[in-house]
């Protein structure tokens, strides 16, 4: 199964670029997960936490997220966050 | 002509005004790394940003429905001039080009009649600003506390130019900030910031192809009245990223400059210091032998 490139960014810096299993992304209009292959889709967020799963059935990481939007495209995934914390 | 102790004291000096200078360039020389770096790792967003604001703006139709951000008041005549300057002097040129950017914009929009005033942020500017254009600065920020800009700050700068803007106080806003190109080169630029400028249609084709089949959720406009705030604070928060790394820069060449002339200077001096020296022992030397001889 090909992985999911991961992008997440901050106004002071990047803080992940990875590939990984799935994220689950709470956006403005409910939480959805994205794999590989998803379809292009855009999306403001809420403030909440992304669910990362490096790999299929490992442990989920959590990484706060609050004020910004998600992008899927074919480079993956791409989340603009105005902060993200553990 | 000046008398040896004289010299010495003036030699004295310069050395330690060049130790000075050499302090102050090495700590600039540190802390431009650390303003580099920071105005690198800034800018993956606000690419991104600017690159999914142009993308959306290019798919929503402006009409008197669009926010006003995009849509802009309708009119032009009244101009909001951010100038982010610096907070400290001795570098140089660095905060002279703003300002003389930001004179010749304004005198331009002036010259065509339009309402100009400014909003401060960094108090290098206001003095000039305040004798060439008095009674035209609507508003100041203060940074002096801040020592790297932070996120926050250009959010609260935002703040402050949003609630402005709502209450109707301009209609056109623009940026002025130095853009860091390299340490020997900050270029001063102004820009429009609000309403966002119609941009060219995406550069590279794929995004663009991707761009319409994009899902939105909620829809276009929603997500781009999110975004714009957004994208405000984030030309603000890169204008004084690429500010902080350009006065940095600018700081360390100036420093450099003033070290190189006080060592120039002391090299003249002490050639000076030296023939006198040598001047006044002929002299005694003369007087002692023809003092014997005379015996």
């Amino acid at each position: 199964m090909a992985e999911l490139r991961f992008e997440l960014v901050t106004p002071e810096r990047q803080v992940l670029s990875t590939d990984v299993h799935m994220v689950v992304v709470p956006g403005s209009e409910g939480e959805f997960g994205v794999m590989a292959g998803h379809a292009p889709f855009m999306t403001t967020l809420r403030d909440g936490d992304l669910t990362v799963y490096r790999t299929a059935g490992a442990q989920p990481e959590r990484i706060r997220v609050s004020g910004g939007f998600a992008e899927v495209g074919d480079r993956g995934l791409t989340v603009l966050a105005e902060s993200a914390g553990e | 002509m000046a008398s040896l102790k004289a010299l010495k004291l003036r030699i004295g000096s310069v050395k330690s005004t060049q130790k000075i200078t050499k302090a102050m360039k090495m700590v600039a020389a540190a802390k431009l790394r650390r303003a580099q770096s920071n105005a690198e790792s800034g800018r993956p967003y606000s690419q991104r940003l600017s690159d999914v604001v142009s993308s959306l703006a290019a798919r929503v139709t402006v009409g008197p429905q669009s926010p006003k951000l995009i849509a802009g008041t309708g009119s032009d005549q009244r101009h909001l001039i951010v100038v982010a300057a610096s907070d400290r002097g001795l570098a140089g040129a660095f905060n002279t080009n703003i300002v003389r950017a930001v004179r010749r914009a304004a005198d331009d929009l002036i010259a065509q009649g339009k309402d100009v005033q400014f909003f401060i942020v960094g108090r290098k500017s206001r003095p000039v600003l305040q004798r060439f254009f008095p009674g035209r600065i609507a508003g100041q920020y203060d940074t002096s506390e801040m020592k790297n800009p932070a996120y926050t700050d250009a959010q609260a700068i935002a703040a402050e130019i949003m609630s402005r803007f709502e209450a109707g106080q301009f209609d056109v806003a623009h940026l002025a900030y130095s853009n860091f190109r390299s340490v020997l080169l900050q270029e001063p630029t102004v820009e429009q910031i609000i309403p966002v400028k119609p941009t060219a249609p995406a550069a590279n084709d794929s995004g663009k192809v991707a761009a319409a089949a994009v899902e939105y959720e909620p829809d276009e406009e929603a997500i781009l009245a999110d975004l714009l705030p957004r994208n405000v604070a984030i030309q603000i928060y890169r204008a004084l990223l690429e500010n902080q790394a350009g006065f940095y820069g600018s700081q360390m060449t100036a420093m450099d400059n003033a070290t190189r002339n006080a060592g120039d200077m002391i090299n003249r001096l002490s050639i000076q210091y030296n023939r006198q020296r040598q001047a006044a022992i002929t002299t005694e030397l003369v007087e002692i032998i023809s003092g014997a001889e005379a015996l």
